[in-house]
């Protein structure tokens, strides 16, 4: 789960990395009230989980409460990324002398976690690491004694962290780090960590992205979750137990496991389809499963053809089956349906699919070549 | 032979007792597998399975009455970081960790202390391993195998049984067929259980099943060039997934152009192996002539 850069900043300045006094809206005049009250000029920033919203133009300096009414007004109305912008943070501006960038990340590749760092700071890391990749500095700690005082060492040389500023450069990584690890992240990241001109070490945008899987123990971070930036059908798909993903294709899919998933769509695009989503059932797929399947799968007005796939192992054919003449009785819409269930019982499940008339496939190939002309007939009327 | 699991194996099942361990338990006795106890927290000096397995308190007891050397474990996700350390500290040489939704930062702690301890760990989030007609641990169905000489390695689930599948319809049997689990922390790794197949005098060529997201497969192809001898077939999932998504699998997020489809598939390509588009095409594939 991806953090907004207030959310992020929040958990790092529990851990005592410092960050400028802000607060968020979602309104021009709370824009103008917050700046009244920072009684100094403000930075108005789009609260995003999109990457180059500067670009974007939701970055903007505000010299007055009124600009920063105006500002606010300009960066809410804004489109990033494909989502409307509903939040903004406003923040004192700062003279910025030098910006490094820091991160710590889950590195899976080297089973640890690394940090990454930069004297090269305030544009992306990648940009840097590609055309710089000496300026980029990747270290990993040792993954049972963590951060130690030789890894602090090694990193403030590396970027050249001016004496003035050691003591509190290591007190940030260390923040960094309790903070990676107190949250269950898979990232990180401030950039930049920037040098004032009045001479503070701050962090001035930062991201934190916390592993899924970790959720369940971090109540207070679940409670973060910024539902207005997801497709409602994805949250609606996550209460259910269900993976899903909305794409723009037209013939939607129905899978058990993500790596058949995600071949089923492959082979959709394969046999000249566009998949209309990423949808895994999961494991056991009964009734009400698949129902809340259809039930997602059919909002996206794009699908022309619902595409079912679905290897019975553990999972029993015959039910599925059942599951899924079940569902489609309740449907609101109709769409052309082609239906493959291998494996246990798929015999059972095949006289009870052809007694519902829906169309059966056998193989995985010819499942994704009659969904695809099943959804061209149907685009065509 | 084969790898991983055989006759020879004494199967211990970390969360007998739960729904999952019954269900997978009963399927994998009535495989043949060499199952030998169970641990299940409080519920020692318990019998299971009509009487024919023993359950235990802690895996140290299930050791020494039992002579168990292998776990499967299907305990939740707050509970199998430490199963693992447990089954791992009292001397079990081989751990399957079915589980699905383990914090990535724990699995982290656990591989550098398995590592450390010289234990093999596959997993978590995988669906185990079969040796065709002699062990079947983990979750793999038992009825689509057929005996014979292709090995099977894979990061999926179901996508695996659909391959399985594919070539016991077209005649080519497996020897053994291991998950090696979805996860961005895993404890096996392509490059060790290829290896193992290299070494397995019953296994003639290998089949990858890989998906987007990290760097295995790249990995793995450069291991293949320099090392294995046996031909390779390969397939990768998700060559239509958006960048940046997360696709199920935890492991299954691709970013910046590395770890996509195409950047497997081409270093696959590189290092002799034959990639599939779909996993229908792998057994003509793999009878072809030796690339």
């Amino acid at each position: 789960m991806k953090l907004q850069e207030f959310r992020s900043k929040e958990i790092l300045a529990r851990h005592g990395i410092p960050t400028l006094p802000g607060e968020v809206t979602t309104t021009p005049a709370g824009a103008r009230t917050i700046a009244e009250r920072l009684a100094v000029p403000v930075v108005v920033k789009a609260q995003v989980l999109a990457g180059g919203r500067g670009k974007a133009g939701g970055v903007k300096l505000a010299a007055t409460p009124d600009e920063a009414e105006a500002r606010a007004t300009d960066i809410l109305g804004l489109t990033i990324a494909g989502g409307p912008v509903r939040t903004v943070l406003v923040t004192p501006a700062v003279d910025i002398g030098h910006e490094y960038y820091l991160s710590a990340v889950l590195d899976r590749g080297a089973k640890a976690v690394t940090i990454i760092a930069s004297a090269e700071g305030g544009i992306e890391i990648e940009e840097v690491a590609h055309s710089q990749p000496d300026a980029v500095l990747r270290h990993s700690l040792d993954p049972l004694a963590g951060l130690q005082p030789a890894d602090v060492e090694t990193v403030t040389a590396f970027m050249g962290i001016p004496e003035v500023h050691r003591s509190t450069f290591g007190s940030i990584l260390e923040g960094l780090v309790a903070a990676f690890f107190g949250s269950d992240a898979e990232l990180a990241e401030v950039n930049p960590l920037a040098v004032t001109g009045d001479g503070r070490l701050l962090a001035l945008d930062a991201k934190i992205v916390v592993d899924d899987s970790a959720l369940p123990r971090h109540p207070d971070i679940e409670a973060m979750r910024d539902l207005s930036e997801e497709e409602p059908a994805e949250i609606e798909a996550r209460e259910a137990g269900i993976s899903y993903i909305k794409l723009d294709g037209t013939i939607g899919c129905m899978v058990n496991g993500a790596g058949l998933a995600m071949t089923t769509m492959d082979l959709v695009k394969l046999a000249g389809g566009e998949p209309a989503n990423f949808l895994d059932i999961g494991g056991g797929a009964r009734h009400e499963r698949v129902a809340a399947a259809f039930g997602i799968i059919l909002a996206d007005p794009n699908v022309r053809a619902v595409l079912i796939n679905i290897f019975g192992g553990i999972t029993r054919g015959d039910e599925v089956a059942h599951g899924i003449v079940e569902a489609r009785a309740g449907l609101d819409r109709e769409v052309p349906m082609v239906v493959r269930i291998v494996g246990t019982n798929a015999d059972e499940a095949a006289l009870i699919l052809e007694q519902a008339n829906l169309q059966i496939a056998y193989s995985l190939d010819e499942a994704a070549e009659l969904a695809v002309a099943a959804a061209g007939a149907g685009g065509s009327r | 032979m084969s790898i991983l699991v055989n006759q020879e194996t004494r199967l211990l099942i970390q969360g007998i007792t739960g729904r999952e361990g019954q269900f997978h338990g009963q399927a994998m006795l009535d495989y043949g597998t060499p199952v030998v106890s169970g641990v299940t927290p409080g519920k020692g000096g318990q019998r299971t399975f009509n009487n024919r397995v023993p359950v235990f308190n802690t895996v140290e007891e299930a050791i020494r009455e039992t002579g168990a050397n292998t776990s499967v474990i299907y305990v939740p996700a707050a509970f199998a970081p430490d199963a693992m350390l447990e089954a791992a500290a009292a001397g079990i040489g081989l751990i399957f960790c079915i589980t699905e939704g383990i914090p990535a930062l724990d699995m982290l702690r656990v591989y550098h202390t398995l590592r450390q301890q010289g234990v093999r760990l596959i997993g978590p989030n995988c669906p185990g391993a079969t040796s065709v007609g002699q062990a079947k641990v983990g979750i793999i169905p038992g009825n689509i195998h057929r005996r014979g000489t292709v090995g099977v390695v894979s990061r999926s689930g179901t996508l695996t049984y659909e391959v399985v599948q594919a070539l016991t319809d077209e005649g080519l049997g497996q020897s053994t067929c291991v998950g090696i689990g979805g996860d961005p922390i895993i404890g096996s790794n392509f490059i060790e259980i290829l290896d193992l197949f290299e070494a397995d005098p019953e296994t003639d060529a290998v089949v990858l099943i890989g998906e987007i997201g990290g760097d295995e497969e790249e990995r793995a192809a450069a291991h293949i060039a320099e090392h294995l001898s046996k031909p390779v077939t390969a397939f990768i999932a998700g060559r239509t997934a958006p960048p940046g998504r997360r696709m199920g699998h935890a492991g299954a997020i691709i970013s910046g152009g590395a770890g996509t489809a195409e950047s497997k598939r081409e270093a696959l390509r590189k290092a002799g192996v034959r990639v599939a588009d779909s996993p229908l095409q792998i057994p003509a594939l793999l009878r072809g002539p030796v690339g």
